[in-house]
């Protein structure tokens, strides 16, 4: 038989083999091996060519020199340790760490762009979760619901260039003459002394993500309050004439019973600050100490023109990532399964 | 164990009144159900003593104490839900125990206590499985054993057997009543099928849109109900009205209902001879219309010619569907009737129960 090309004839010529050889299937569900590919085509050929191929080369480049003319390996340095073509690795890997001792490792570990990006992710997932769960518990309970969760959610709709401008006039240090910086015009009004909010090792990356939180609280309210709402009313009042507080049934019953929608933000918000860059870049640049991984990449590529090493620091980003996207697809597709 | 009062309790909602001027005392020990049509505020009575709605007005007495401003869980008391509404992430166990968790009771107390109610409600085998994973019945015993476990002053149930199918319905009705007779609890019932009614309350609260009709047994309720809502809700087939006059006919007393007149037998006659010349519904039940042929002995009975329209065999009876005039009405008779559809006959109206109510006001005349 001949290969069967992708027209709406041959399509139907196999469903006519389908049909004598399965067991009886509804006609509504015969739609032909081929159909379904040919939907998916544009879209495959579409992903293929702007995420599979510059995928594919970014590897390929993550194993050159700095303009992509020779391999990694040629950049080793005469007397310092070498990983071959894995060098733009070890310097994606080990360039900001100071080994001489362990403590200067610690040190070093935890104002390089790996630990901030650990504290980005521990602060802005717990804070956006908590603050998300919070509002969303709070607005359930007021009776201008969808306005005052319109308010949290405004800043979603921000750019995070825009916030991160925003916040840096709020941040602002400003000049013994004059005080721009809404947070220090504040802390003056009340006597106290101007704070460089930006530049403060270690306060400053916190600062910036607090921004973060500020930003995608609202995302994880909206998703965490339709989940919320799914759980029936009857239940949170079995649990009330049971004896149970407000605090008991937003811990004993509530969390418990949306707990999958909490990891699914969990992991989303993980792979959303994994992901982030524009506000660190905007406020900082990645200076004083508050660089991230995604920044770094940047800075690689555009700022030192290095794409065998900016390339390098692009994968190790992904493999960090990918952990988490399969937890989620995971969880997706037990979640649908249960239904 | 305790009594419970409504104190002209109100309920609104916006414009709505869902409990209108609610005035009920309930012994304690009793076992009270609330029946009404759908929508006639059982429902919000009963969360009104759960307190999980805010009342507009009056009182709620829980033995002494007025609870009015008192949380639901410090109010003692248990609610069994339509919809069960279990824990959906505990355990069979964990949804029996969370209450006693709560109160910190211990916990071979609390292992006592929930197996005695598994063995009681027949959910041993089930203990350790998550709600999801029984079937309704099932279900519907885990939601009693949460009640029971707790040993409340008082126990609510919402409908509890609506979701069931008929056969489990008549086995739970007995569970419960079996259940109330060994608890000796104050039990609170609200349901919209009379039969659940009658045959587990000690006694019946009758409300419609919002207004208490009737308090009082099964068997009173039945027999002397107190205005025509009472007369046509409690009772299956209803009770058949007729409009008329009461009409003064030398020294006798009748009911003209246009179509047929029947006499009000002289040892009834004093009730109704103030009266006179009122306009009133007559109303009689299904099973006091017989077949002119097989009218039980002693009693006094008036005639009526009537055209058979329908007839159902239920077996240890027939249903005869009857018309007379514009009169349309329904008689419970003996099996041996010959009666067939379309013929012409005659019954009998057994004048030892009828009910007359005036037709302005819809309250009994008594
Ligand atoms: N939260 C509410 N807001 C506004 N109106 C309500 C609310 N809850 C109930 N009502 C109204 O109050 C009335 C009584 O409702 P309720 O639920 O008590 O009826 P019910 O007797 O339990 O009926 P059913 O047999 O159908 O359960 C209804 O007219 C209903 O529309
Ligand atoms: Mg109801």
């Amino acid at each position: 038989m001949a290969v069967p090309q992708n027209t709406p004839e041959t399509a139907a010529h196999i469903k006519r083999i389908k049909k004598s050889s399965a067991a009886p299937t509804p006609q509504i569900m015969k739609q032909g091996a081929l159909t379904p590919w040919l939907y998916l085509l544009p879209a495959l050929l579409v992903m293929s060519f702007f995420i599979v191929y510059p995928m594919i080369n970014t590897i390929g480049l993550s194993f050159q020199n700095r303009d992509g003319t020779a391999s990694a390996a040629t950049t080793c340095v005469e007397g310092q340790s070498c990983w071959g073509i894995f060098e733009n690795y070890h310097y994606a890997i080990t360039a900001e760490f100071n080994t001489s001792s362990l403590q200067a490792f610690w040190k070093s570990f935890w104002s390089s762009s790996y630990g901030n990006t650990i504290k980005w992710i521990v602060v802005m997932v717990f804070g956006t979760v908590a603050f998300g769960l919070g509002f969303a518990t709070l607005a359930d309970r007021v009776k201008y619901e969808a306005l005052a969760k319109a308010i949290i959610f405004m800043p979603m709709a921000i750019s995070f260039v825009g916030a991160g401008v925003i916040w840096k006039f709020v941040y602002d240090y400003g000049t013994q003459q004059s005080q721009i910086g809404l947070l220090n015009a504040i802390i003056t009004t009340f006597g106290g002394k101007p704070v460089a909010w930006l530049s403060t090792i270690p306060i400053n990356t916190f600062m910036i993500v607090l921004v973060g939180i500020w930003i995608w609280s609202g995302f994880c309210m909206t998703i965490l309050a339709a989940a919320l709402k799914s759980v029936p009313d009857e239940i949170l009042e079995a649990a009330r004439v049971d004896g149970a507080t407000e605090w008991t049934v937003f811990w004993k019953i509530m969390v418990p019973i949306i707990l999958p929608t909490i990891t699914v933000v969990v992991t989303t918000m993980v792979i959303n600050v994994l992901k982030l860059f524009d506000l660190v870049y905007v406020m900082t640049g990645g200076n004083f100490q508050t660089d991230v991984i995604a920044n770094r990449m940047y800075t690689e590529m555009y700022k030192n023109f290095n794409v065998g090493r900016g390339t390098a620091v692009a994968v190790v980003l992904v493999l960090t990532i990918i952990p988490f996207i399969y937890l989620n697809i995971k969880r997706f597709m037990e979640q649908e399964a249960a239904r | 164990m305790a009594s419970v009062t409504f104190d002209h309790v109100f309920k609104k909602y916006g414009d709505v009144t869902a409990v209108n001027d609610l005035n009920i005392h309930i012994e304690d020990k009793e076992f009270l159900v609330l029946v009404g049509p759908s929508g006639c505020g059982k429902t919000t009575a009963l969360r009104c003593l759960a307190g999980l709605e805010e009342i507009s007005g009056g009182e709620v007495r829980i033995g002494e104490r007025v609870v009015n401003d008192v949380a639901p869980k410090d109010r003692d008391i248990a609610m069994v839900f339509q919809s069960y509404a279990l824990y959906p992430h505990l355990s069979v166990y964990d949804n029996m125990a969370f209450g006693l968790k709560l109160r910190k009771t211990p916990k071979e107390e609390i292992k006592r206590r929930v197996s005695e109610a598994a063995d009681t409600l027949g959910i041993q085998d089930f203990l350790q499985r998550k709600p999801r994973q029984l079937s309704g019945g099932q279900r519907q015993r885990v939601a009693l054993g949460r009640a029971i476990v707790r040993e409340p002053k008082v126990f609510l149930f919402d409908e509890p057997l609506s979701n069931l199918d008929a056969k489990l319905r008549v086995q739970m009705r007995s569970e419960i009543s079996k259940l109330h007779q060994r608890l000796q609890t104050t039990f609170i019932y609200v349901t919209h099928d009379q039969t659940e009614a009658m045959t587990m309350a000690t006694r019946i609260a009758v409300i419609n849109k919002g207004v208490l009709q009737q308090l009082d047994t099964p068997q009173n309720l039945y027999d002397r109900p107190n205005n025509l809502f009472v007369a046509g809700f409690i009772g299956s087939p209803a009770m058949n009205f007729f409009r008329g006059k009461l009409r003064k006919d030398g020294d006798k007393l009748l009911v003209d209902t246009g179509d047929f007149s029947v006499v009000i037998p002289p040892s009834k006659s004093k009730v109704y001879e103030n009266h006179a010349g009122k306009d009133v519904i007559f109303g009689i039940r299904p099973e006091n219309i017989h077949d002119a042929d097989f009218v039980p002995a002693n009693i006094d009975s008036e005639k009526v010619n009537v055209k058979v329209d329908v007839t159902e065999l239920m077996g240890n009876e027939i249903f005869l569907y009857l018309m007379s005039g514009s009169n349309n009405f329904v008689a419970r008779v003996d099996p041996r009737s010959k009666l067939r559809v379309g013929q012409q006959a005659t019954v009998a109206f057994d004048m030892d129960n009828f009910h007359i109510f005036d037709a302005g006001t819809e309250q009994a005349i008594r």
